[in-house]
């Protein structure tokens, strides 16, 4: 058994569009250990959401994958055939999505799409599969559980419902879990809460989490490690306490002096703003891909950054070997 | 549930009343019935006396409670030209126009739903164009036409299968086809529709993020959802297929209600045609009525309404 769950090199998306090819994800690589939180930030549109797509195999059509290797728990995905993909999906690797008011098909209860995923990859009874269910709905935090199994997901709210995913997640009892922003369409008081519930289930059940927000602050919480994405590409990452307290790449002390923090940030006194957009993803990108927004932008800056790396695991893609 | 169908069923019985006038005013309008009977050239004498007989000479309102009224008690009144009961006379032929009905709702279903999917699920392929040229050529043919060419294949030149009659089944291969190919075009397009935008959706996402095999995603999570609106379309083109078989019927000379519809009208037989048209309209009316709730029972969400 490795100690390695998730092991991600050189994966790109491109997506076709009639202005050309998008390359979404720009030959970006990671891992995830067993058992740790790995938070993958950066804007929107930045490439996060594809990536956990692309490891799950649930791109949509127009996009390709490409990668040099991409490992689940030493099996590699770019090489399984659907049916090998299929019985790791849903089974040893789960995801919730951001929308749960969709994510739900409206037609089938709770209990139908709770027990189904189970019973095709456990090869279990119905039964066995109700109980489950019912086990996991109270586990997050679902009170009549049993009732709530003959429900339609319209008759739930979506902090509800995003329980339900979770639940739903953990089924089959999987080895990686992959959050794409599975509190942003929630209200701010529900948000903490079902982080919490993440955080909590993550540790007692030791899984490894794949967590994808665009919020430090979540970041700063639950994540041991974060990596730090801008247009297509990992510019930073390393462990949580390292990288909030010595972040190196300009665009991740830009992130981190965006948000408030009491007693640090001035009452009535303004936050950080990164200034500019971000580039087109569109065609090749030469060189940094920050340096039209950055405020310590050099000649050199239009080649190709080097990677520094800290000895205790934190690597940054800048010309500068330590901005701070 | 329950509440919900009583409510739309009362709204049916409204439904069913409202028609049945329109349907008694307008036929009036259309002809004279004691000309009809008399026949054409009588003389105005007795024209008097057969409007007195009938009580054709009443105001039209008390006419039509009173044929309402016969109607509601099952006395459905003697058919002009046949000199029979109207009743015996539907009863008679009812059989065969329903089954004729369902078995070319059962073709049309039979060849559209795998054709939608498959077009649905490999969009702009060569299965799609297929489908999509199968569709084109159902809905641009006359039925009638259709009809023909499969007589000349079928009867002339092969001769597997009985050109006119209803006495075997046999004899019920090609009105079925004929009929069920010209209403499977729009189902064939609404199901490709439904499953392209079901198939697009959020939830078959997380369908395929739990590891569930195609088929299942494809026909459990999407045919689902896609088949609430042509849940309500089979109502409409069944109500169609009972009513319109009419020139099917004729050609094949099948003993169905279309073929009487067909004679009544030529003969001017009032009685006849009134209930005709009274009975599909309450066809159509319970069929409309059975595809709301079938919908109510696969979109939980309208339960509510």
């Amino acid at each position: 058994m490795t100690d390695t769950i998730l092991e991600v090199d050189g994966l790109s998306v491109d997506i076709a569009t009639p202005r050309g090819t998008l390359h979404a994800v720009r030959d970006i690589s990671f891992s995830v250990r067993r058992g740790e939180t790995l938070c993958l930030v950066g804007e929107s549109g930045c490439g996060k959401s594809m990536t956990s797509l692309a490891i799950m195999d649930l791109l949509p059509k127009a996009a390709k994958r490409n990668a040099r290797r991409l490992a689940f728990a030493g099996q590699d995905l770019s090489k399984a055939s659907k049916r090998q993909i299929n019985a790791l999906r849903g089974n040893r690797m789960a995801m919730i999505f951001q929308e749960p008011m969709t994510a739900l098909n409206p037609a089938y209860t709770i209990g139908n799409q709770l027990i189904e995923a189970y019973r095709q990859h456990k090869n279990a009874s119905e039964a066995e599969a109700r109980e489950r269910a019912i086990f996991l709905l109270s586990k997050v935090g679902i009170a009549s559980a049993a009732e709530r199994l003959g429900q339609y997901p319209h008759q739930l709210s979506g902090g509800l419902r995003q329980r339900v995913m979770i639940a739903m997640a953990l089924m089959c009892g999987p080895e990686l879990l992959i959050a794409d922003e599975p509190t942003t369409a929630l209200d701010v008081t529900i948000q903490a809460q079902i982080l919490r519930l993440l955080a909590d289930l993550q540790r007692e059940l030791g899984i490894a989490m794949l967590l994808i927000t665009h919020d430090l602050g979540i970041v700063a919480r639950i994540a041991d490690r974060v990596a730090v994405m801008y247009a297509g590409q990992i510019v930073e990452e390393g462990p949580t306490a390292s990288l909030f307290q010595s972040p190196k790449h300009p665009y991740t002390q830009g992130l981190i002096d965006c948000i408030p923090v009491p007693g640090r940030t001035v009452p009535g006194g303004r936050l950080g703003v990164i200034p500019g957009v971000v580039p087109s993803l569109v065609g090749d990108i030469r060189g940094c891909s920050f340096r039209d927004r950055c405020s310590r932008t050099q000649p050199i800056c239009s080649q190709a950054p080097p990677v520094y790396e800290t000895p205790d695991g934190q690597r940054w893609r800048c010309i500068l070997e330590d901005a701070a | 549930m329950i509440g919900y169908i009583l409510k739309r069923l009362g709204l049916a019985l409204l439904v069913a009343l409202a028609v049945s006038a329109i349907a008694f005013f307008l036929l009036r309008l259309s002809g004279d019935i004691a000309m009809a009977i008399a026949g054409e050239g009588a003389r105005e004498e007795d024209l008097a006396i057969i409007r007195q007989t009938y009580g054709l000479d009443r105001p039209l309102i008390i006419q039509y409670a009173d044929w309402l009224w016969q109607t509601l008690k099952g006395n459905f009144g003697t058919s002009i030209y046949f000199k029979t009961e109207v009743s015996k006379l539907v009863l008679d032929k009812l059989p065969t126009t329903i089954l004729l009905g369902f078995l070319a709702l059962g073709f049309a279903l039979l060849i559209s739903i795998p054709l939608g999917v498959l077009a649905a699920v490999y969009p702009n392929t060569w299965i799609d164009r297929l489908a999509l040229a199968i569709a084109v050529v159902g809905q641009a043919l006359p039925n009638f036409f259709f009809a023909l060419i499969l007589v000349m294949i079928f009867s002339i030149s092969l001769r597997w299968l009985p050109v006119s009659g209803s006495a075997t089944w046999l004899h019920f291969v090609m009105p079925t086809i004929a009929l069920g190919y010209y209403v499977a075009p729009a189902f064939m397009r609404l199901i490709r529709a439904g499953m392209i935008e079901v198939l697009s959706a959020d939830y078959i996402r997380t369908a395929r993020a739990k590891g569930l095999p195609a088929g299942k995603i494809v026909f459990k999570h999407a045919l689902r959802n896609a088949v609430v609106p042509v849940v309500a379309l089979t109502a409409v083109q069944l109500g169609f297929l009972l009513g319109g078989s009419v020139v099917i019927e004729t050609i094949f000379a099948l003993d169905g209600l279309g073929y009487l519809a067909y004679q009544s009208i030529t003969y001017k037989d009032f009685p006849v045609m009134q209930i005709i048209v009274l009975l599909l309209s309450v066809v159509y009316v319970l069929l409309t009525l059975a595809s709301d709730i079938a919908n109510a029972w696969l979109d939980p969400r309208i339960r509510v309404a």
